[in-house]
């Protein structure tokens, strides 16, 4: 494909997509109001991150050293990609403890 | 005087772990190491849990018992430098990567990055997208696109977008099948949300471009150079049916061609 | 008196969360006022200011900081200063607060509200401190007395005296917590009666009550303030005396951990607002 070729395809797809994305899109008017407060709310809570408090707390947070501590979420359900030494890994705790441990 | 400034360094040379400042004490004096203990705890348990509500995904990967116990060596290192907290953390991606235990699973990192732009596209500056007439009648070689504050692209070496993904609250446990390393859009939408996308090179580099004030035709002959089959379409309605296209401004027809 | 010396209206309140923004919205919720912690609306923009302005315009705000370090040695942070009179200057508050506590050691920032010793050296500080505020908000604040676990045997001042002398020299209200009194008294076998007595109520532009958690040690109960339960019944009978002897207050109920459905905590401020209505008319009526 030659440079003309293929920047004349180009021009047509763009001016396709503002096309339609000037048909489809809804304008921001009104649209506001009807979605603030009530998106995603799980998603939107992770998103906005940690928030301050006046309180103080009477949970006792885990105090263990965490360089003796494996992993122990869904990486040992969650198949994982290859780790940095090119070996796969399925995340479970035992290559880890051997890691550790060398 | 300056009995306060020292009183000040006792208590949080107690805090992270000295022995009690002078003067400090308990109507039971033998409980006051106890009692002293809850400020400890205030402190130690509200930044890990602030850091845990920053970074769900990493929390959900490692298990919560070992997030505490990082969290609480991040929190020792890196204190947060000001009392908004939403803008602490920005560091955890690097100490996850340096993070000795957590040296076999190199995408901890990536996904760390994830989750912290998300934050901040979150809390990004608002922006009032373009009205969709403009973009109706536009000449793509002569049209400049201007992106919301909170649009960012992430360059990762892992298939963490995927990860992501998977661990979303209700995903169900299912095999990654992605083994690639993936880029990823971050944006917030007209609704507040925070989606994201695993993008191709070639609309990695539409962004870019459009970030550094190309013309949207420049922009996708750019892409089209990183990605020869790259097709800009999805990529240009996906951005602005988000809302993350401020202003389109058509240069006139005399000014000189962005080059490329 | 006392009752206009904020604009507050002297009723209940309720700390927003963004988790009950759409119930909010959708029941057109009867709520004196709503109170916020400053620093989570210092992001630039996205939903935390859209919900926090969309309610703005439809009740009274009570902006609580919680990061000041007022208590703390040396200057105040003046970046975040600014950045709270940008977020005044935003929202125009009927109320701005703070707490009797440092939060930040130098450049850190200890996410807690830490105690101090109240000595003469300590009264100087927390008065410039709170001037600056005032000085650089252009409005008056009130200071919230704390929970505490500790006793410093440098104290030379009773805590009521201390927030009393700030409170006179600078001008400043009072944040009357019923909760931290009884927190406090109970950790420190003292008789929260006694301290609500000896309490300026007149200075107080603002109440809260919140919920605590309990601990036995040998010695008997250690109360954190832990605001993740429903006002201990022992606080509302502080509550009850305080305005039936003050007057009526703007009440906040403030419940940050563990949050409970919006139905929950609207009656809690229900149950504040009928004791304003009822207890507070009486004694003012008398007062008066």
């Amino acid at each position: 494909m030659t440079l003309m070729k293929s920047t004349l395809g180009l021009g047509a797809s763009l001016a396709c997509a503002l096309t339609l994305a000037a048909a489809t899109t809804a304008s921001a008017e009104g649209e506001m109001e009807k979605c603030y407060g009530v998106a995603l709310a799980g998603q939107n809570d992770c998103a906005a991150g940690p928030g301050t408090t006046c309180a103080g707390t009477s949970k006792v947070d885990y105090q263990g050293n965490a360089w003796k501590l494996v992993p122990a979420g869904t990486c040992a359900t969650m198949e994982l990609p290859a780790a940095s030494d090119g070996m796969a890994r399925a995340g479970s705790l035992e290559p880890l403890m051997r890691d550790m441990a060398s | 005087m300056h009995a306060h400034r020292e009183f000040i360094a006792a208590f949080d040379a107690s805090l992270k772990g000295a022995t009690l400042p002078p003067g400090v004490t308990a109507c039971a004096p033998d409980e006051t190491e106890r009692r002293f203990a809850v400020y400890r705890n205030n402190v130690a348990s509200s930044l890990t849990e602030a850091l845990a509500r920053r970074y769900p995904v990493i929390q959900r990967l490692v298990g919560a018992e070992f997030f505490a116990a990082m969290a609480r060596l991040y929190a020792e290192a890196k204190r947060p430098r000001s009392p908004v907290l939403l803008e602490w953390g920005d560091s955890f991606p690097d100490f996850l990567a340096g993070f000795p235990p957590l040296q076999t699973y190199p995408y901890m990192a990536d996904v760390a990055a994830i989750e912290f732009a998300r934050g901040v596209a979150f809390h990004a500056a608002d922006a009032p997208p373009a009205a969709p007439e403009v973009f109706a009648s536009a000449d793509p070689s002569r049209l400049r696109l201007r992106l919301h504050p909170s649009v960012q692209v992430l360059r990762l070496t892992s298939p963490a977008v995927s990860i992501w993904t998977l661990n979303q609250p209700g995903s169900a446990p299912a095999p990654l099948t992605q083994t690639q390393p993936e880029i990823a859009l971050i944006l917030r939408d007209r609704a507040f949300n925070v989606p994201v996308f695993a993008i191709s090179a070639g609309d990695a580099a539409l962004i870019e471009q459009l970030g550094q004030g190309a013309t949207l035709m420049a922009a996708a002959e750019m892409a089209h150079w990183a990605e020869p089959q790259h097709d800009p379409q999805p990529l240009v309605l996906r951005l602005i049916q988000s809302g993350a296209i401020l202003d389109a401004m058509e240069t006139p027809e005399c000014a000189p061609k962005s080059a490329l | 008196m006392g009752d206009t010396m904020q604009g507050l209206p002297n009723r209940a309140g309720l700390g927003f969360k963004p988790e009950h923004f759409a119930a909010i919205r959708q029941s057109a919720a009867s709520v004196g006022f709503f109170e916020v912690h400053a620093e989570n609306y210092m992001g630039a923009g996205g939903l935390p200011h859209a919900q926090l302005a969309a309610l703005r315009a439809d009740y009274a705000l009570s902006l609580h900081g919680v990061g000041l370090s007022i208590g703390g040695p040396g200057r105040l942070n003046r970046n975040h200063l600014m950045r709270l009179r940008t977020l005044c200057d935003r929202y125009e508050p009927e109320s701005f607060s703070e707490h009797l506590a440092w939060s930040s050691h130098g450049a850190d920032y200890l996410n807690d509200l830490l105690p101090l010793p109240y000595t003469e050296e300590t009264l100087a500080i927390v008065c410039d401190h709170v001037d600056e505020v005032q000085e650089v908000l252009g409005r008056r604040m009130l200071l919230e007395n704390p929970s505490t676990y500790v006793l410093f045997e440098q104290s030379t001042i009773p805590e009521v005296d201390f927030l009393t002398e700030v409170a006179r020299r600078s001008g400043c209200g009072l944040l009357l917590d019923v909760n931290n009194v009884f927190v406090s008294a109970t950790n420190h076998r003292m008789d929260a009666r006694a301290y609500l007595a000896a309490f300026p109520l007149e200075m107080v532009g603002e109440v809260h009550l919140g919920g605590h958690d309990a601990e036995e040690l040998p010695s008997g109960p250690l109360l954190i303030d832990a605001h993740g339960t429903p006002v201990a019944e022992p606080v509302w009978v502080l509550y009850a005396e305080a305005i039936a002897r003050g007057g009526p207050r703007p009440t906040l109920i403030e419940w940050d951990n563990d949050l409970p459905e919006w139905p929950v905590l609207l009656a809690e401020a229900h149950r504040a607002q009928s004791m304003l209505d009822h207890q507070g008319g009486t004694a003012l009526a008398r007062a008066s």
